[in-house]
Order: C-alpha cells, then sequence, then structure tokens
C-alpha cells in the first residue's frame, strides 16, 4: 500500500486556495481514500459536498489507485 | 375560423432564402401583429399556425436549421417558470424569449441594487429599487411581444410554490441561495415537472436537468437539512462570464427538455471552470 502513485487534481471555486502546485501530477500513495486526500490537502471533509473520480461521483470512502482524474467541489449556490 | 385564419396567415407569407439558398415561406413580425389584430388571436397562436401550416416566423428564421418547425412550434406552445431574475435569471428570459418559448412566469421578489450590474441583464442604474420581475416581463414584451408573460414580484417559498408553477411544462433555478433551491425542487416533484439547475461561484459552476423520479440536489449538495444558506458564492462573489455561461446552459437543457430530445443533463451534472477552462461531466448516479 505504499507505492507512490499520481492523481490530476482539480479543485473548483473557493478550494483553489487548497491547490497544491503540483495539482496536475500530484502524488499520493495508491490505496489512499478521497477522505484521506482531502486531510492531506487540509480541505476540511464538512466543507465538502461533491467529489468525482474520472467523471463519476465519488464518496469519501472511494480507493484511488494512481491515473485518477478527482475533482472537488464546495457548496456553490450563487445566481 | 381556423381554416380563414390559415389561409390569411399564408397570403401574407413571403418565398425567401436561407443562406444556403434553401426556400421558406416567411412571416414578419409586422404581419403576424396586423394578423393578431385583425383576428382577435394572439401573435403567439398565430406564429404556432404559421409553423404548422409551413410558413416561418421570420425572427425564427436562424433557428430553423436547427429546429424542426414542429419544434418550434413546442417551444411556443410551452409554459416556463424562470426562479430567481438576477444574473442566471436575466440571461435565461433574454435566450428564451429570443428563442420563442410562448409563455413565460418570471418570478422574483426582488429589487436592484448597484452590485447586481456587473452581471445582471435586467439591471441598469435607471431601475435601482425597481422589481426585477417587473424589468423581466418588459424585456421580454420588447424582445417579442407576440409571447405571453406572467410577472410576480414574490419570492417562492413552499406556500406560493404550487400556485405560481402550476402551469409550467420545466421550471429553471436561478436562484441566489441553497435552501430555496430544494423548496423550488421539491414543488416541481410534486407537480411532476421538469427542473433545471445551475449554481455559480466566481468562476465556477454547473448545471443539471432532475426530472421528478431522479435523486436530484441531494447528489450535489448532501442532505437538505445540513445545506448552508449561501456557498462559495458569498466568498467569490459572481462574474458575468460565467454566470452567463450556465444560463446559457440551463436554456439548452429547457429547448430539450421541450422538444423532447436526447442528451439531456440527468442525473449528471456538467461541471465548469471557466478560470482554467477545464469542463467535465460527471456521472451523478
Amino acid at each position: 500500500m505504499d507505492r507512490e502513485s499520481y492523481i490530476q487534481l482539480k479543485l473548483f471555486a473557493n478550494l483553489q486556495n487548497f491547490m497544491p502546485s503540483t495539482a496536475d501530477n500530484f502524488a499520493i500513495e495508491a490505496g489512499l481514500t478521497i477522505g484521506a486526500l482531502l486531510a492531506q490537502l487540509d480541505i476540511p471533509e464538512d466543507k465538502i459536498k461533491l467529489v468525482f473520480v474520472d467523471g463519476v461521483r465519488a464518496e469519501l470512502t472511494t480507493i484511488l489507485d494512481g491515473g485518477e482524474r478527482v475533482g472537488i467541489f464546495p457548496p456553490v449556490g450563487g445566481g | 375560423m381556423n381554416a380563414d385564419a390559415i389561409e390569411r396567415i399564408l397570403r401574407h407569407a413571403q418565398p425567401k432564402e436561407f443562406p444556403d439558398h434553401t426556400s421558406y415561406n416567411s412571416i414578419s413580425i409586422r404581419q403576424i401583429a396586423q394578423l393578431s389584430k385583425a383576428m382577435g388571436i394572439s401573435g403567439r397562436e398565430i406564429e404556432i399556425m404559421a409553423l404548422e401550416h409551413g410558413a416561418v416566423p421570420e425572427r425564427y428564421a436562424r433557428n430553423m436549421k436547427t429546429f424542426s418547425p414542429q419544434d418550434q412550434a413546442a417551444l411556443l406552445k410551452a409554459c416556463v417558470s424562470v426562479v430567481g431574475l438576477g444574473g442566471l435569471g436575466g440571461a435565461v428570459v433574454e435566450i428564451l424569449a429570443r428563442i420563442g418559448v410562448g409563455m413565460l412566469n418570471v418570478i422574483d421578489g426582488d429589487t436592484f441594487e448597484e452590485s447586481n450590474l456587473n452581471r445582471q441583464f435586467l439591471s441598469s442604474p435607471s431601475r435601482m429599487s425597481k422589481s426585477k420581475a417587473e424589468a423581466a416581463a418588459q424585456r421580454i414584451k420588447t424582445i417579442n411581444s407576440a409571447l405571453e408573460v406572467n410577472a410576480y414580484s414574490l419570492f417562492l417559498n413552499a406556500k406560493n410554490g404550487l400556485e405560481l408553477l402550476r402551469h409550467s411544462d420545466v421550471s429553471v433555478d436561478c436562484l441566489d441561495n441553497l435552501k430555496t433551491r430544494f423548496v423550488l425542487e421539491r414543488l416541481c416533484k410534486q407537480l411532476g415537472s421538469p427542473l433545471v439547475s445551475a449554481a455559480v461561484a466566481g468562476a465556477s459552476g454547473h448545471v443539471t436537468t432532475v426530472f421528478p423520479d431522479d435523486q436530484g440536489l441531494t447528489l450535489i449538495y448532501g442532505e437538505e437539512e445540513n445545506v448552508p444558506s449561501k456557498g462559495a458564492e458569498a466568498a467569490l462573489g459572481t462574474v458575468p462570464y460565467s454566470v452567463t455561461f450556465l444560463a446559457a446552459l440551463e436554456c439548452a437543457e429547457v429547448v430539450k427538455t421541450i422538444q423532447n430530445k436526447p442528451g439531456l443533463l440527468r442525473n449528471k451534472l456538467l461541471v465548469a471552470d471557466l478560470d482554467d477552462g477545464v469542463i467535465d461531466v460527471v456521472n451523478l448516479c
């Protein structure tokens, strides 16, 4: 479970403040959950309602193997 | 009466050519207004009759290579409620009126303020403190007096919503807070009508279409009781290009829904960030 892998990370709206400079090629340990990824990025879990992995809605328990595209959206309600 | 009306409409139609040199029978705004007055039939009904009998109202000529006459007539027969008349709603009203949605309910209890001017097409310095719903109704009538408009200077809620949305074939969520979005979704589900919903913060936003049996907004925002009133827009504000972009996408969903076309964003969310040009379609379930 300690293989180093890479994901492509995209943080939307005001989460851009948490965006690492290496977001396009972000190193993770394979087997990392979305919840653990949020912790690693210092993003409070309760701020997040929508995460998607390779274009499919994911849960905090979804496991990343590396190679995925991960998008994270905070709640937005403006109009 | 009807046969006579159709005969009169067709008599007024003039042969014209599309830019690709294919021909059609065109009927002008002025002729539609004259026929409406002479026959005591609404302009909207004249436009529908024209389309169903081989004439094209000239104002829709550039739609007609994308829509069939039946598609265009379906828009003119439809009633769409636009809920919220700020950045999203102002652009949605503009597009739906121009494309030819026949009946528009415009709903917003708010009035304009200066901070609206960066993005809200219905706002102008002369309209400060004036009703957004009244401004929308005026704008629609300016664009196309053949359309039917009901303006409600009211904030939609669980009590007044069923009455306001009763005749609506599709509702468009252009609201600016999260709580009322869930109220609107519940009302649409109760009425058995589809909802197109978009939301924006800064240069980011998303859009989806919810049919009555779909899970809908909880897939985006989580459970209703845990949803905050405002989202990231409280920190980021809203810029005009993102809100107008999302409004245009909402209109495409409205049109496809009315015309029963494939490709709807049902159980899907189109997400966009115009800062870096990322656009993706996410499967929500």
